[in-house]
Order: structure tokens, then C-alpha cells, then sequence
């Protein structure tokens, strides 16, 4: 029997805690539908299941702190079964073999002291406003924890327990909780990642200034005759260009996993996007290659509206197989990114600007961005790295195909 | 429509994308970009925003004419004035 296993939501993550199951056992699933959802110290993520199936037995409770690669729940899979005609699922990503390249025998743990019944938005604004859900009671249905009691608690402020505790609960710790806060919570995540990233991964660095008149051009003019709803900006064509040029360069579009470099046959264009109050995420427009240009336009504008507000789905999280970060907006030229393991590859492009451009003897004013890219040296050279930010800079030369 | 609405307006569709920033700590007449976290995207979806409530055009061309609020709140008045007269 196939299982649902905690995903991982990013190469530091080790743990996520189940808050709340969208589905009941012999609930019937399709791939794509969110069966629960899961918190890491990056916020809450929607599970979406990979395959049609059956929800068999949920084996994880809510409010459970659950190891990666742990089982949730077990799936009677339907894939194959003549009821439907199958509509074969295009390349697989080989992502699901991070997740299962823990091993299976992970136990799942034991329940935890602080596992407590409580909604996702209470939970959602006690992480907010600082409050351990310990020292809340619940007044929702069965003792749950709503966001008014949270509310209410935080009004109380801070230091004060409840005389009560939640039926069946052990005594609440005194000391104050250990859960950091959520931006500390994501600075940690981020540190971890980046620091497995800068010891396992040997980078190499190259960067390319890119002539962007024709595509500004052709851009300005797109944009006149749309409506402002459809408007695209600068930044669609630079990631657009990206995930059409490494469908020529798989060397840098994959995982390095166990030892060996394993390219993707899908291009899951991993986005960095930055968050409000602090931290960076880098969830991914899957099959970015294969999307038109305007369509790519809304997946990036969603991708970052859900990244900032919630919403991101698992598999946003853990298919990218490359990722592209964008800082022009505050005027920086050139950025020098860290891989995120276990990709092996990150593109980034600085602030789109009129410089001086020599061409055929002549010199002219462009506007110009500087696209790097740093690589893997396990999985990929230099020169493969240089040939693909020149036919990056061939593709964005051609505006009208990408 | 009067003037404080559209003002409101463009300080709902700020909020909308910046929802950590103090209204009343925003100088009207200074570059918005210098004082609150705004990149292109966010700036993007507030002309979207100010189109749909406003319904008025505002092209790309434009954008270099809205850098402060009050630069933004007297370019919409004037595009809704120049709608009404066209009407």
C-alpha cells in the first residue's frame, strides 16, 4: 500500500507539524487535490497528493510535529485501475525521491506535549503575535483553540497562564516557549540551508551583461495594448528566457542527490521571492518551459501574491530543479546567488539599466542587465555555464519567441 | 468623486500590497519607493488596483510621472476629470 509521507518543503526542513487534514479515511483523491495542510518554521504549505487515490488511514493526528519522510497516511492507489481512462502523467519530476530517499522506517513520533487542537488561523496569528498555544484555552468546538481565544489570551498579555489546563494535557511548562518566533524561525531555516549549501557545493561563478533593447522594446509595445491586467513585466521575460534555455543544458537543471547528479527532464523554474516582514522563499512555476509567456506572466504574479499571503502548495515547494533570484529592483548590478541543495544551479539577474553598449564599432546607450550564474562543478563546467548564459542572451534577443 | 476619496483610495491600494506600513508616517510628497518596501511587482499590482476601483487607463508610459502620492492622487483626478469630459 503507497503512503502519503511528509514532504520536504526545503533542504533544511526536518520536521512539520500537521495542522490540519482537509480529508477522512475512504475520502476519493486526485492528483493535484490538498489532502492537509503542514507548518514549517517558512509558514503553512497546502499538501496537494501526486497520484489519484484513496485515502486509506490517517496515521498522524493534528497538531502532530512530524519527522520528514514519515508516513501521514496510508493511499490505495487507482492508478492503472480501468475506471478511468488514465491520461498518462508527462515525465515524472524525481522530486517524490527526495522525500523518499529518507529512510521508510522512520516511526512516526510519539503524540507530543504540545500537540493541541487548534484552527489554522489561530495558529497562523499566535505564531503572529508572539503567543504559546499552551497557555490558551480553547473555547471552539471540542476544546479547540480558535483565533479568538488566541486573541484573547494576547490581550491578557504576556506571562500569564491559565488556571486550567486542556483536558487530557500535562501540566504546561513554565518557562517561556522555546518555539522561536516566526521570523527568527525563518532566519534559522534560511542559515541552515545556505550553510549546507556553501560546504557541500562547490560553486562556480559566471556572469554575462545582456543587450535588453530589443526586448524592452518589444515589451513596452506588448504592454500598450494590453490591458493593465495582463501588463507583464521585465522580470517574465528574464525567467521565461531561463527556463527556455536550459531546456538545452540539462547539466544544470537537476538534484545532486547521493553522490551523483541526476538531471530533471522537467524545468520547475524555482523562484526567490522575498517576504514582507523578513526571510525568502523560492517555491517554483512548474513546467516554466512549456507556459506562453503571458500565462507564465500570471503563474509569477500568483506564485508571489501566495508566497507573500499564503497558499503555497508542497510540490511548489519541492519540485524546483533550479532557481533564478532577481534583485534589480533596488538598483544592485550583479548577484553572486547560493545554490539551494540539492539543486545545482541559480541564475540571477541585477537591475535592468541604460549603459554604454559598443557594438560594430559604434557606441551606443542600452538597457543592459547582468545575468550570472552559479553552478555545481560537480555536475557542470564552465564552459556548459557560459554557453548557456549566451543563449540566454541569443533568446531574450528574440523577445517575440520566448 | 472628490479628491480625499481618491487619496484614500491610493492609500488602501498601498496597503493592500504593504500591510506593515503606517499611513499617517508616508511624506505625500516624497518618492514612495525611498520609504516604502515596493518592488515592481508590488507597484503592479497597486496600478491594478487603483484601475479597477478607479477605472481609469493608466498606461506605462505614465509610470515615471507617479514616484510620490501626491504625484499619483493629481494624475488620477485629472485622468477622471478628462474621462468625465469626454463623456
Amino acid at each position: 500500500m503507497a503512503e502519503l509521507k511528509m514532504p520536504s518543503l526545503g533542504a533544511d526542513m526536518e520536521f512539520g507539524t500537521l495542522v490540519q487534514w482537509r480529508v477522512t479515511a475512504g475520502d476519493r483523491v486526485r492528483r493535484g487535490d490538498i489532502v492537509a495542510e503542514v507548518e514549517t518554521q517558512k509558514g503553512v504549505f497546502e499538501i496537494d497528493i501526486r497520484e489519484d487515490a484513496v485515502i486509506g488511514e490517517l496515521m498522524v493526528a493534528e497538531g502532530a510535529r512530524v519527522k520528514v519522510g514519515a508516513p501521514l497516511a496510508s493511499l490505495i492507489t487507482t492508478a492503472g485501475a480501468a475506471e478511468r481512462p488514465t491520461p498518462t502523467i508527462p515525465r515524472r519530476t524525481i522530486a517524490p525521491e527526495v522525500v523518499s530517499a529518507v529512510p521508510a522506517s522512520v516511526p512516526a513520533p510519539p503524540p507530543s506535549p504540545e500537540r493541541l487542537r487548534a484552527s489554522p488561523l489561530a495558529r497562523r496569528v499566535a505564531s503572529e503575535l508572539g503567543i504559546d498555544l499552551a497557555t490558551v484555552d480553547g473555547t471552539g468546538e471540542g476544546g479547540v483553540i480558535t483565533r479568538d481565544d488566541v486573541e484573547r489570551s494576547a490581550a491578557r498579555g504576556p506571562g500569564v497562564l491559565p488556571e486550567a489546563q486542556l483536558p487530557g494535557m500535562p501540566p504546561a511548562p513554565v518557562a517561556p516557549s522555546q518555539a522561536p518566533a516566526p521570523v527568527a524561525g525563518m532566519r534559522q531555516a534560511i542559515a541552515a540551508a545556505v550553510s549546507r549549501s556553501k560546504r557541500e557545493i562547490p560553486h562556480y561563478y559566471l556572469t554575462r551583461d545582456i543587450d535588453l533593447g530589443t526586448a524592452m522594446s518589444w515589451l513596452r509595445s506588448a504592454n500598450e495594448s494590453r490591458p493593465v491586467t495582463d501588463r507583464m513585466l521585465p522580470a517574465a521575460l528574464l525567467l521565461k528566457g531561463v527556463a527556455l534555455a536550459l531546456t538545452k543544458f540539462p547539466q544544470l537543471n537537476g538534484f545532486h542527490l547521493a553522490g551523483e547528479f541526476r538531471p530533471s527532464a522537467d524545468i520547475h523554474l524555482g523562484v526567490a521571492i522575498a517576504i514582507r516582514d523578513g526571510g525568502l522563499i523560492a517555491p517554483g512555476i512548474l513546467n516554466a518551459d512549456r507556459l506562453s509567456l503571458a500565462d507564465f506572466m500570471r503563474s509569477l504574479t500568483d506564485l508571489v501574491r501566495r508566497a507573500r499571503s499564503g497558499g503555497l502548495k508542497a510540490s511548489e515547494m519541492t519540485d524546483p530543479t533550479v532557481t533564478v533570484t532577481n534583485l534589480g529592483d533596488d538598483g544592485v548590478q550583479t548577484v553572486l546567488a547560493v545554490i539551494t541543495p540539492p539543486q545545482v544551479a541559480i541564475v540571477g539577474f541585477g537591475a535592468i539599466t541604460e549603459r554604454p553598449w559598443a557594438e560594430h564599432g559604434m557606441i551606443g546607450v542600452r538597457p543592459v542587465v547582468t545575468a550570472s550564474l552559479a553552478a555545481d562543478h560537480r555536475a557542470s563546467d564552465g564552459r556548459i555555464g557560459s554557453q548557456f548564459l549566451a543563449e540566454l542572451s541569443r533568446l531574450l534577443g528574440t523577445p517575440e519567441a520566448l | 468623486m472628490t479628491a480625499p476619496d481618491v487619496r484614500a483610495i491610493v492609500f488602501d491600494a498601498i496597503r493592500r500590497v504593504a500591510p506593515e506600513v503606517n499611513p499617517s508616517s508616508i511624506r505625500t510628497g516624497e518618492r514612495l519607493r525611498g520609504q516604502v518596501d515596493l518592488d515592481s511587482m508590488d507597484f503592479l499590482s497597486i496600478v491594478i488596483d487603483l484601475h479597477e476601483k478607479l477605472k481609469v487607463e493608466i498606461p506605462e508610459a505614465d509610470y515615471g510621472r507617479l514616484t510620490t502620492i501626491d504625484e499619483i492622487v493629481s494624475y488620477l483626478e485629472a485622468r477622471m476629470a478628462a474621462m468625465q469630459g469626454a463623456r
